[in-house]
Order: structure tokens, then C-alpha cells, then sequence
């Protein structure tokens, strides 16, 4: 053998010791059963999915092989120049559907708030590992600070779904890092007593000339719509009933395989988007439903598994955050779709179709993978 | 909180974090589960249901309406197909600038943009509404080639109702007319809302009202898929709609045409009935109307000039007016003294011109008097004086008992909607007809104007014509009917039969004593002008009714307005052994009964015997003027 493919032949060997074979396993399975559901709800899509799915594999494969202090060395950087596109964004941006969430860089579109959900949780687990130690008061205040900014910069876009999803990333860290349960209590106290009085509430605050002042017409709208979807049966409510149909009527084992009706007969909205889970429950039934919760249950042992032994302050909050973030993914999407949440606009992890939102999460993946490897060459 | 810690303490502190974690992904993921437990095992039936309800639609398929043809096959009321323009509301913006652009390249009129309007308001939005009915091939290619401008605007191949006669038997036949909200609380009424999806028309008068059920068929439906938009995507199932029966009538519709040419412009109504079966054979009321008119939904105007007209040509005369009969009532009353015993066939009576009852006189046609005056003479002269005194020694609930199974009085049953009962009076009728008291009496007086078929007699023109096919049918009397085969959608032919109501015991004797005076009636009588040289025997009787009385002076006719001159009646039957046709004629003020309903009658029999056939009035005879009627 030559020194030349010695040489690559031990990069490949690098290459595959990067991978996590359980975090491999889970994310082929559900990456398999996207592309199944999606041959159901969008055939024609299903390229462009393998598409996405291989430039995300590659994403994962290529951050796993960076050490993870190298990763958390890169945060700083990252979330600065994701702020800094956050308000080119709000300045600049392009208006889409009432939002303004895309900027045009020349070459492409891109929408930095996506960047955010990443960057948020590695700075924060990179600021917290800095400050190891001597994390006191102060540190939390400047990191609540790290989190609202970005945060409060998505939600004027306006973009519900995202700012929730990037304060609840940059939130796990804090979180995790040890905000006392003083500080925890209160803010969730105000939450549920929040979200119980607007359930009480309803009625009146939702008549169409009441002014929310902090939420945009149609966040209001959102709300209102979940609160009763009778409302409005052809907007928003109209989706939410024909999600819960299309799950109810899936019953135990489904309609099987391209025959949900209301899929096919288009009564589901967004099928292959943020709606997609109601296709998997009318196909698939209670099985497939539980199927994919355990899939989902299965990614987040493992990913609570590698914090738990991860070498470092700053890996072990970066991969708890992380491990958090998928879950919220999860459960938002479906407890939205099934009639539980408010449509925030966030999709079902690795199943929704989206190239961005895919790499995003396997960009995810490939840092918890990074960090299970540092672990095991710290231990050999 | 503010303390250091060691990271060995983080560390357990991180531990214990990832518990409340995990423990809270588990909370979240059991809400989850239940959730769908909840969804899809609980709740399935309820979900499986509406997600059915979204898929499946069941689309109406409107059955063929069944055609009506005459005794000999002439097509009276049939279908035929042309292309409509119609506009979906709900997928329609600006449904103003839709019609103003489409008048662009087809003519729009007024009236098609109102009609368009009250339909709008009666349906729903997702139905689709004609702007424009009866398209020629030019205006359809004219369309189509633009159609890309006009998305729910478009062209469809419908069925409509079509009265090729016109205005000819229009009373019978009817029409049609797009389903109003009463038709729909009706038909949910009866339970038959379920064969009435989709359907537009229903019969709104004559055949096309009474034999609704018959000529509208049973709507099939087809299941089909639909999706979100509502488009069907595919048929799951299907039953195919069964066409409505058509229907063969007993009309001689060429015997319709002449009796209706027979009245020209005058106002009255002629009822030609079969003895032997009650199938009726011509069935007129003047003026008539043209009943294409109604079918898209009469236009303001059309409606106006036949609604309000003096003429009210929208009246079926021929079985909702009633009038006195006049002396087209004394065979009756005859027949009604021999049958009784009041009157035998030997016995004759002076005429001295009057008769005295209570103080009062009652006046004949001639002064002095007919002489002596037998049974056959009180008819063949119409002699007054003989029925004053008849009615007299009847007394009222005699007549009454006579004439009610005869169908005086009480509506024939003739398969036509809005048949009138007419007037039999007698005490009790007066009893029920009156709130007060005193006008609830019945006087000794007013059987005596009975006795002529003056004073409270209504009849309506069918009850006379039939009571008199009974009398010339060996007293058998039968529901008069102009529907005489059924044929369903199968080619199974359903004969209407002739269904006899009653037989009334006559003496033969009797009734040839009195057909034998009615025969003369038209030899040597009343009717003879009219029926001179007639090559077939004919019985008859005129009559007049009262219009106007005018108290103590001798009615002079040019004195009184045309309209408050008597109705002119006439009853016939021929030929006189064994007749085939009986009938009545009203010609509403034409004077005398031989003056203006005679030489119809003629007109009539001769077509109906001859085949003889005058399509121009008849004349009045002017001369008949001076009958001792």
C-alpha cells in the first residue's frame, strides 16, 4: 500500500469513528420513515428529499469529525454574526407572506433566524464553560440578556415559532447550568396562570376589536383559533379540525399506505410540511404514531446519555440543550397538529419536508456525535 | 445562588437537572400518547365519520320529465335539450363585471339579469345560476373561445320543458316552474325530499301539477369523491335515475282546437266528455295562455298583463267557475219529478204564463203562456211555468237528494288542480253557508228560482257535462279523467280506468222520455237554428244564467253592458241513441244559450262525428236572439 492511501484509509477510519452508531441508527430510521410517509404525501418531492437528506448527512458527518471544543471555540463568531444578520433582516429583509424573514446575500436567500437555533445554545454553553466556577447571579443576567436580544430580533419579524424555539434552546442551557428553581418557578407560575387566563378569558379577548398590543393580528389569531377552532373553519381552525380528523379517523392501524383521504383529497393543509404528522397518524394509525414517539424517545435517551457523560461544562450543556431542542420540535408539532398547541409553524424533525430545517437538526446530531466521540478518545 | 460551587458539585447538580428533564419529555410524551389514544381509539368512529362526510358526496342525477301526448300520440308537453349559461356565485369575484363582460360577447337583456337575480336569491352560493337560457351554436362558440375571462361562468347542456301547442290546451296541461320555497316545505311535507335533490322544476298547474309524482320520475344518485375543493375525483357508486312516465291522455287534442277556435275572443269554458269511460275529451276555458312563458320564471310584465286582465285568462273556467245553470237544468229536474213520482209521463199541465207563490208572481218567457204543457214540451219549449210548479211539490231536499248523486254540487274529481264544488243549495247548505240567523232561513220562494236553475245554483261546467254523460249512460257515473295510460320509464303501460262512481237508478223510461225531448230540443226547439241540417240526431238543451236581474224591468240586452250580459249555456250529447260525446258550453255573457253556445256546441260534435272541422269562431247566431227561451 502506498503512504497515499494509508493515509486515506485512515481518514475514512476517523471519518466512521466520528459516527455514533445509535444516533446513526435513530436518525436513518426516521429519515427512512420520512421518506415513506413522503412518498404518500408528496411523491414528487421525494428527490429533492433525498437531496436534503444526503447534504444533511454530510453536514452531520463533517461536524461529528470536529472536536467540540474546536465547535464551542466557533460559537462567539457564529452568534455575532447571526445577530448582525438578524438586523440586516429586520432593516433589509425580504417580505414574505407578511414576514420579513429572508435576506438576499447575492448568491441566495438565507434565513439567519435557522442559524440562531444552533448558535443560540453554543454560545450560551461556551459562555457558561468560560465562566466555570464562577457562575453566580451575574452570569445568568448576562446570558438571559445573549438570549433576548436574538430573540426578541426574530420575534419583531414576526416569527412566533422560531423565537420560541430559539429561547427555548439558549433557555435549556440556563437551565441546565443550574438557574435556581427560584427563578425557575415564578416565570413558569406566570406562564400557566398567563396561558390558563387567556384559555379563560377567550371569548372576550379574542373579539375582533380587541387590540393584544404585544401580539401581531394573526398571532392573536393563532391563539384564538386554538382556543376554538369553530371559529374560523376555513382558516387556521379549518386546519386544525382536518388534522384531528385526519389522526381520528387513522384509528389503530391507519388507512394504510396512499390511502388516507383526507390526505389525498387535500383536505389536509401543508401535508408534507408542518402538517405531516396527520398523514403518518390517518396511514399508520395509533401504531405509527407510537412508533415514531419511541423513535423520538429513543434519539433523546441517547442524547441525554451523552450529557450525562460528557467531558466538559460547555459539552454537557450544549448536548442537553441540544437533546431539549429536538424534543420541543416534537412535541410542538404534534401537540399542535393534534389540536393541543397553537399552530406556531414548526415542523416535525427530520420527517417535515425543508432542506434548511433538516440541516439544522443534523447539524445538531453531528455535535452531539462530536461530543460522544471526545469523550471516547478522552477515555483511550 | 450566588455561592461557587465546585464542579463536582455542578456536576450533580447537572445530573439532577437532566432527571427533571427527562422526567418532563416523559410527562409531555404521555400527554401526547394520550392524546392520540384519545384521537384515534376513543374517538374513532366520530372521526372515521367526518372524514367520510368530507369525502363523499352524493350527487343528484335529475330524472327525465315524462312527456304528454294526446289520444293520438300529438306531443303536447316534451324536453328538449339546449345549452344554458350559468354562473357560480361562490366562485365568481365580481359577479356585476362578470355579467357586464359576458354581455359583451353574448346578448344579456333586462329581463335575463333580473331573472338571474331572483333565482340568485333563492339559492345557494355554490349553486350554479342560468344568466342566459336556450343559447344558439353561434353564441356558445362565441363563449367557449373566451371562456379563460370568465373562470365560474359555464356552458351546460339542460333539459327543458317545452309546450309545442302553445296556448292551445294550456288549462289542461299546465306548466312547470322552477321550485319555490312552498314547493319545498310541500314536498319535505309528504316526505319526498330526498327524490327532489337537485331537481329545479315541479308542476306548478294542470296535468303537470296533478300527475307530478308520475311525470317527475326517481332521482338516482351518484356517490362520488370529492376533494377539498369539491371537485368529484371519482364515481364510488351509482344509481341510475328512473325517467319520469309519460302520460296519454284522453284529449282529442284536434277536438280541443276546434272547440277553442269555436269561442274566438269570448270568455267561457267547454267541458266534452266519453259517457262510456268519463274520459274527457276537450276541456276548454278562454282565454288561454301560452305556458312556455312560465317555465325560466315568468317575466314582471308577461305575469302582469295575465294576471291583471279583466279576461283572467289564467282561470281554468272550466272547472273553478261556477254558474247558475239556467234551463240547461230542467231535463234534470224532470228527470228528478218522474223518478220521484211527482211527475208521470201522461201528465200535462195548463200554462197560464205565471205562477203565484207567497204573493209573488213568477213571470214566464211568454206571456200567456205555452198552452198545455206535458214533460217532453216543458222541455223542448223550456217552458218556466211547469218547473215553478215542479220545484213547488218537490220541495228543496227532494231536489237536492236528486241532484247531489248526479255530482252537482260536490267537485267531480277530475284530475286537474283547483276543481271548484259549486253550489247545490238546500236548507242546510244555507245553514252552513250563512252566520246570521235570518239569512240562514230557507224561504218557500227560493225553491222555485231552483226549479229553473236560477236563484243559488252554481255549477261548474264539468259537473254538467258529467251529470249529463251519467244521465245518457244509464245513470252511471264516472270521475271524469283526462289521463288514460300511465307509461313508466319500463314501457309498462298503466290504463287509468274508468272508475265509476255510482250508478244512479233511473227508470229507462223516464231518461228516453226526457232524451227524446232534448233530442227535439235541437229539431224543433231551442236548439234547432243551431243544429240545422246536422246528419246525425243530437240531444241538447240551451240555457241562460242570470248575470244582472233587473228588479220589475224586462231585461232588454242592448240595455246592460256587454259584461252584465247573461252567461250563455248549452248542453248536448249525440248521437242521440248511443252517444259518444256529452257536453257543456258557458260562453260568459253571450246572451242566450242558443245565441252563443250552441253553434259551438255544433262546431264540436261536428268534428268529434264528421271530422268536419271550422278553424274560425262560431257565429252567433243572431236570429236566436228572439227564442222563447
Amino acid at each position: 500500500m502506498s503512504d497515499y492511501s494509508v493515509h486515506l484509509l485512515e481518514v475514512v477510519r476517523r471519518l466512521l469513528r466520528a459516527l455514533d452508531p445509535v444516533l446513526l441508527l435513530v436518525l436513518l430510521t426516521l429519515m427512512g420513515y420520512a421518506l415513506v410517509i413522503m412518498g404518500s404525501a408528496s411523491p414528487e418531492r421525494l428527490d429533492s428529499q433525498l437531496l436534503h437528506g444526503a447534504i444533511a448527512l454530510v453536514t452531520m458527518w463533517v461536524v461529528a469529525a470536529i472536536p467540540p471544543q474546536r465547535l464551542l471555540g466557533m460559537a462567539l463568531p457564529l452568534y455575532l454574526l447571526g445577530t448582525v444578520l438578524l438586523v440586516g433582516v429586520d432593516l433589509f429583509g425580504e417580505v414574505s407572506k407578511g414576514a420579513r424573514r429572508w435576506l438576499d446575500i447575492g448568491v441566495t436567500r438565507i434565513q439567519p433566524s435557522e442559524l440562531m437555533k444552533i448558535a443560540m445554545p453554543m454560545m450560551l454553553a461556551w459562555f457558561f464553560q468560560q465562566r466555570e466556577g464562577r457562575i453566580g447571579l451575574r452570569e445568568f443576567i448576562v446570558a438571559g440578556l445573549m438570549l433576548v436580544v436574538p430573540v426578541g430580533l426574530i420575534l419583531v419579524q414576526p416569527d412566533l415559532g422560531t423565537s420560541v424555539l430559539v429561547a427555548a434552546a439558549g433557555f435549556y442551557v440556563i437551565f441546565f447550568a443550574g438557574l435556581s428553581w427560584k427563578l425557575i418557578v415564578p416565570v413558569a407560575l406566570v406562564g400557566i396562570v398567563g396561558i390558563g387566563s387567556i384559555v379563560a378569558f377567550g371569548d372576550t379577548i379574542c373579539q375582533p376589536d380587541v387590540d393584544w398590543k404585544v401580539m401581531r393580528e394573526y398571532q392573536k389569531h393563532r391563539v384564538c383559533t386554538l382556543l376554538d377552532p369553530t371559529q374560523d373553519p376555513l382558516g387556521k381552525g379549518f386546519h386544525i379540525i382536518q388534522s384531528t380528523i385526519a389522526i381520528g379517523s387513522g384509528g389503530i392501524t391507519g388507512k394504510g399506505w396512499q390511502n388516507g383521504t383526507q390526505t389525498h383529497l387535500s383536505f389536509l393543509p401543508e401535508r408534507h410540511t408542518d402538517f405531516i404528522f396527520a398523514v403518518l397518524s390517518e396511514e399508520f394509525g395509533l401504531v405509527g404514531t407510537l412508533v415514531l414517539l419511541a423513535t423520538y424517545l429513543l434519539l433523546l435517551v441517547r442524547g441525554f446519555h451523552i450529557a450525562l457523560v460528557a467531558p466538559t461544562l460547555g459539552t454537557r450543556l450544549l448536548a442537553g440543550a441540544i437533546t431539549m431542542i429536538f424534543f420541543t420540535y416534537a412535541f410542538v408539532n404534534m401537540g399542535m397538529v393534534s389540536g393541543i398547541l397553537p399552530v406556531v409553524g414548526v415542523p416535525l424533525p427530520f420527517i417535515s419536508y425543508g432542506g434548511t430545517a433538516l440541516v439544522t437538526l443534523c447539524l445538531g446530531v453531528g455535535i452531539l456525535m462530536s461530543i460522544q466521540r471526545s469523550r471516547i478518545s478522552k477515555q483511550t | 445562588m450566588a455561592e461557587f460551587r465546585t464542579p463536582d458539585q455542578d456536576s450533580a447538580r447537572f445530573r439532577r437537572r437532566v432527571a427533571v428533564a427527562a422526567l418532563f419529555v416523559l410527562v409531555c410524551f404521555g400527554l401526547l400518547a394520550s392524546r392520540f389514544y384519545y384521537l384515534q381509539v376513543k374517538r374513532h368512529d366520530y372521526y372515521l365519520t367526518r372524514a367520510e362526510d368530507n369525502r363523499i358526496a352524493l350527487l343528484p342525477t335529475v330524472p327525465k320529465r315524462g312527456t304528454i301526448v294526446d289520444r293520438n300520440g300529438v306531443v303536447l308537453a316534451r324536453n328538449y335539450a339546449a345549452y344554458t349559461l350559468e354562473i357560480t356565485p361562490s366562485r365568481v369575484g365580481d359577479l356585476e363585471a362578470t355579467i357586464d363582460g359576458l354581455s359583451e360577447i353574448i346578448p344579456i337583456e333586462p329581463r335575463d339579469r333580473r331573472r338571474f337575480r331572483k333565482i340568485l336569491e333563492e339559492s345557494r352560493n355554490f349553486d350554479s345560476v342560468p344568466i342566459r337560457t336556450r343559447l344558439s351554436d353561434e353564441e356558445v362558440a362565441r363563449f367557449v373561445a373566451q371562456r379563460y375571462r370568465f373562470p365560474g361562468v359555464e356552458v351546460q347542456a339542460r333539459l327543458f320543458r317545452d309546450y309545442p301547442l302553445g296556448a292551445t290546451a294550456s288549462h289542461i296541461i299546465g306548466y312547470i316552474g322552477r321550485m319555490n320555497q312552498r314547493d319545498v316545505d310541500r314536498i319535505e311535507e309528504r316526505g319526498d325530499t330526498a327524490n327532489y335533490r337537485g331537481s329545479e322544476y315541479i308542476g306548478k298547474a294542470g296535468l303537470e301539477q296533478s300527475y307530478e309524482a308520475e311525470l317527475h320520475g326517481q332521482t338516482g344518485f351518484e356517490q362520488v369523491e370529492v376533494n377539498a375543493g369539491g371537485r368529484a375525483v371519482r364515481a364510488l357508486a351509482r344509481s341510475p335515475a328512473v325517467p319520469g312516465s309519460d302520460l296519454e291522455l284522453t284529449l282529442d287534442i284536434e277536438l280541443q282546437k276546434v272547440a277553442e277556435a269555436a269561442f274566438g275572443k269570448r270568455r267561457g269554458a267547454l267541458v266534452a266528455i266519453e259517457p262510456e269511460t268519463g274520459g274527457v275529451l276537450a276541456l276548454v276555458s278562454t282565454p288561454t295562455f301560452d305556458p312556455n312563458l312560465f317555465v325560466e320564471g315568468i317575466s314582471t310584465q308577461d305575469w302582469k298583463e295575465l294576471n291583471d286582465s279583466p279576461d283572467h285568462p289564467l282561470l281554468n273556467r272550466a272547472i273553478f267557475s261556477a254558474y247558475p245553470p239556467g234551463s240547461t237544468f230542467k231535463p234534470f229536474m224532470a228527470l228528478a219529478g218522474l223518478t220521484t213520482g211527482k211527475r208521470t209521463l201522461g201528465y200535462a199541465m195548463a200554462d197560464p204564463g205565471y205562477f203565484n207563490f207567497g204573493g209573488h208572481r213568477f213571470m214566464d218567457d211568454r206571456v200567456g203562456g205555452h198552452g198545455m204543457v206535458d214533460i217532453h214540451k216543458s222541455i223542448v219549449v223550456s217552458c218556466n211555468t211547469f218547473y215553478y210548479q215542479l220545484a213547488n211539490d218537490l220541495g228543496i231536499d227532494a231536489i237536492a237528494g236528486f241532484m247531489g248523486p248526479l255530482g252537482f254540487g260536490a267537485r267531480t274529481g277530475i284530475d286537474l288542480p283547483g276543481e271548484a264544488e259549486g253550489v247545490l243549495p238546500s236548507p242546510e247548505w244555507k245553514r252552513k253557508r250563512f252566520r246570521k240567523a235570518e239569512l240562514q232561513r230557507w224561504y218557500g220562494g227560493e225553491t222555485i228560482s231552483v226549479g229553473i236553475g236560477q236563484g243559488y245554483n252554481a255549477y261548474t261546467p264539468v259537473q254538467l257535462a258529467n251529470a249529463l254523460a251519467a244521465v245518457v249512460n244509464d245513470g252511471k257515473l264516472f270521475r271524469p279523467h283526462l289521463v288514460r295510460n300511465v307509461l313508466d320509464a319500463h314501457g309498462v303501460k298503466r290504463p287509468v280506468a274508468p272508475e265509476p262512481l255510482r250508478t244512479i237508478s233511473l227508470n229507462p223510461a223516464h231518461v228516453a222520455a226526457v232524451r227524446s225531448a232534448m233530442v227535439d230540443v235541437n229539431k224543433s226547439g231551442t236548439g234547432a237554428r243551431a243544429f240545422r241540417g246536422a246528419p246525425y240526431e243530437v240531444g241538447g238543451k240551451t240555457g241562460t244564467a242570470q248575470v244582472f236581474s233587473l228588479k220589475g224591468g224586462k231585461y232588454v240586452e242592448g240595455r246592460v253592458s256587454e259584461r252584465l250580459r247573461d252567461h250563455s249555456w248549452f248542453i248536448a250529447y249525440a248521437p242521440a241513441d248511443k252517444p259518444k260525446i256529452a257536453l257543456a258550453v258557458l260562453v260568459e255573457n253571450g246572451g242566450f244559450g242558443a245565441q252563443s253556445a250552441a253553434p259551438i256546441a255544433r262546431r264540436v260534435i261536428d268534428y268529434h262525428l264528421l271530422k268536419s272541422r271550422a278553424d274560425q269562431p262560431a257565429d252567433e247566431d243572431a236570429d236566436a236572439v228572439e227564442s222563447d227561451e
